[in-house]
């Protein structure tokens, strides 16, 4: 069923036309897989204190806002160009705003990996990390989840990942809570815990960003806004 | 002529009618309805509470070829109703009921029931030029008469004696030219032939022909395919303004320009009336299959 939903984009008259959306498609999912990586490792270079990695990823970020740009381009190009209209126009409008939400999320894991280098130039015994490392493969999820419901159009896994960041948002408050504990034991943790306490926000708000395209490959599927709507509201559009 | 061109492609395509009308791949997302259509079943939302027009099962038929098939719709007053579709689907047929200009056609009968105003257009004691004065029309070509501009659009108000004095004329004229957007290109050349203007020009000058004897609707055929995109853009500026004070039907082959002009849109397919909805539905989130196929340039 996923096969056939892939070349919805795919039998305009204009071959030129499938092509271009096409382009817009595969880059789109070239960027999500990108930052996808340069998350994992940032997390990876976290927890694992390897500041080389963690340079890595902030030079890598420039990339990433390159292909912003580009798709951004392509994007403009094709309203210009074909005027699309209903689900094509749906792709195009969705792709200009989650490329912003992929861009963000990889800021968040450049902040990350500076973070990273922070921290392991300052040595000692990490605290934190184990959530870091439990948020960290949560949010990898579903942002690996909410590109893949893109590229196979599947409106009920997008449901499930805008689901799945209330649990996200919970593991946060219950990991700043744990942070604070760390704080109030020692005060010579502060500093350090505040450093975490930074990086399980940037996490956080991937969480946010992996939710925000869910909530677009709703919008491309079924053509509703569904941001800012109760989950039931969507629930019922996407049982449809 | 342009009824034998509707009357063969409807010909022709009553044969391959299933292959047309079935998609060869299914191209829906979950929130489209399946093809095919369902006669006299139209999809989104075809009735409203203000209506100009109410029309009610209507078929029309050339000789034994049904070109519009159980099609029920409202009008709605005082606003612009744009009508898409492939060529043949009859689109162009089913306005042209609208002012009973089928009956020209011997071959063609009309059946069910339309209304303008609760009044029944098609009653035998309907007198068809009041009709045709209160529901005016334009077609795709421009066709003023071989006379002056000032005849042109005096020719209707005339025959209707609708001014008693030249200065009551000379009123008409100039205000029909001024609400076409014509008035500042030719007030100084209103005795110059009409066939003399520019295809925008004399494209107005009909507009202005068509609103000299005050319709209530005004019945437009692709008024801009023979148009330059500036001439376009002012006719559709002119629909824009018009829109206050007429019900303005258009038939379109420009998707954009139904987006840009109408409050709702119809897309018919093979004599049905597939959908109408909301223009701004219709462009972002159509509800039917063949729509959508339709107007993101999927099939023609």
């Amino acid at each position: 069923m996923s096969d056939k939903k892939d070349d919805v984009y795919g039998d305009h008259i204009s071959h030129k036309f499938n092509d271009e959306l096409m382009a817009l498609k595969t880059e789109f999912l070239k960027m999500g897989g990108l930052v996808e990586s340069q998350l994992n490792l940032a997390i990876t270079a976290l927890v694992e204190n390897d500041s080389h990695l963690a340079d890595e990823v902030r030079v890598t970020d420039k990339k990433v806002d390159q292909m912003e740009v580009v798709l951004d381009e392509e994007a403009t190009l094709i309203l210009a160009r074909r005027q699309p209209t209903a689900r094509d126009l749906r792709l195009v409008i969705s792709v200009i705003k989650m490329v912003a939400d992929l861009e963000r999320v990889g800021d968040e894991a450049k902040k990350i990996a500076k973070f990273a280098i922070k921290l392991s130039e300052e040595g000692q015994a990490p605290r934190g990390y184990l959530e870091v490392r439990h948020i960290g493969n949560h949010v990898l999820g579903m942002l690996h989840d909410a590109l893949d419901a893109f590229a196979r159009l599947d409106s009920e896994q997008a449901l499930r990942i805008m689901k799945e960041d209330k649990r996200v948002d919970e593991e946060y408050q219950a990991a700043t809570r744990t942070l604070l504990t760390f704080m109030m034991e020692d005060t010579r943790n502060i500093s350090r815990c505040m450093s975490v306490m930074w990086i399980l926000r940037a996490l956080e708000r991937v969480g946010d960003h992996a939710s925000n395209v869910a909530e677009h490959v709703i919008f491309m599927v079924k053509g509703e806004d569904v941001r800012h709507t109760p989950v039931e509201t969507t629930e019922k559009l996407v049982g449809q | 002529m342009n009824v034998n061109e509707t009357i063969a492609t409807e010909a022709t395509a009553v044969g391959d009618e299933k292959s047309l009308i079935m998609p060869k791949e299914p191209v829906s997302n979950d929130n489209a309805q399946s093809a095919p259509v369902q006669e006299g079943k139209t999809v989104g939302k075809p009735y409203i509470d203000d209506a100009k027009f109410r029309l009610r099962n209507v078929e029309v038929f050339y000789g034994e070829d049904r070109a519009i098939k159980d099609v029920s719709l409202d009008i709605g007053r005082n606003q612009v109703i744009s009508f898409i579709g492939p060529s043949g689907c009859g689109k162009s047929t089913f306005l042209r009921c609208l002012n009973r200009m089928n009956d020209s056609i011997d071959i063609c009968r009309v059946e069910g029931q339309i209304l303008l105003d609760d009044e029944d257009i098609y009653h035998s004691k309907k007198d068809v030029v009041e009709l045709r004065a209160r529901v005016g029309m334009v077609f795709q070509k421009p066709n003023p008469f071989p006379k002056s501009i000032y005849d042109n659009v005096a020719y209707g108000p005339r025959i209707h004696g609708l001014a008693n004095r030249k200065a009551d004329l000379d009123d008409i004229v100039e205000d029909s030219l001024r609400k076409a957007g014509l008035w500042n290109e030719v007030k100084d050349r209103l005795q110059s032939m009409a066939t003399g203007m520019s295809g925008g020009q004399q494209q107005r000058l009909c507009i202005a022909r068509a609103i000299a004897v005050s319709p209530e609707v005004i019945l437009m055929d692709e008024p801009c395919s023979a148009l330059d995109p500036i001439a376009t853009a002012k006719v559709e500026e002119l629909i824009a303004e018009m829109s206050e004070s007429y019900t303005i039907v258009i038939v379109t082959h420009s998707m954009q320009q139904a987006a840009r002009v109408s409050n709702r849109t119809a897309y018919f397919h093979m004599g049905n009336l597939v959908e109408v909805n909301d223009t701004t539905k219709v462009f972002t989130s159509p509800e039917h299959d063949l729509t959508e196929s339709y107007i993101t340039g999927r099939f023609g």
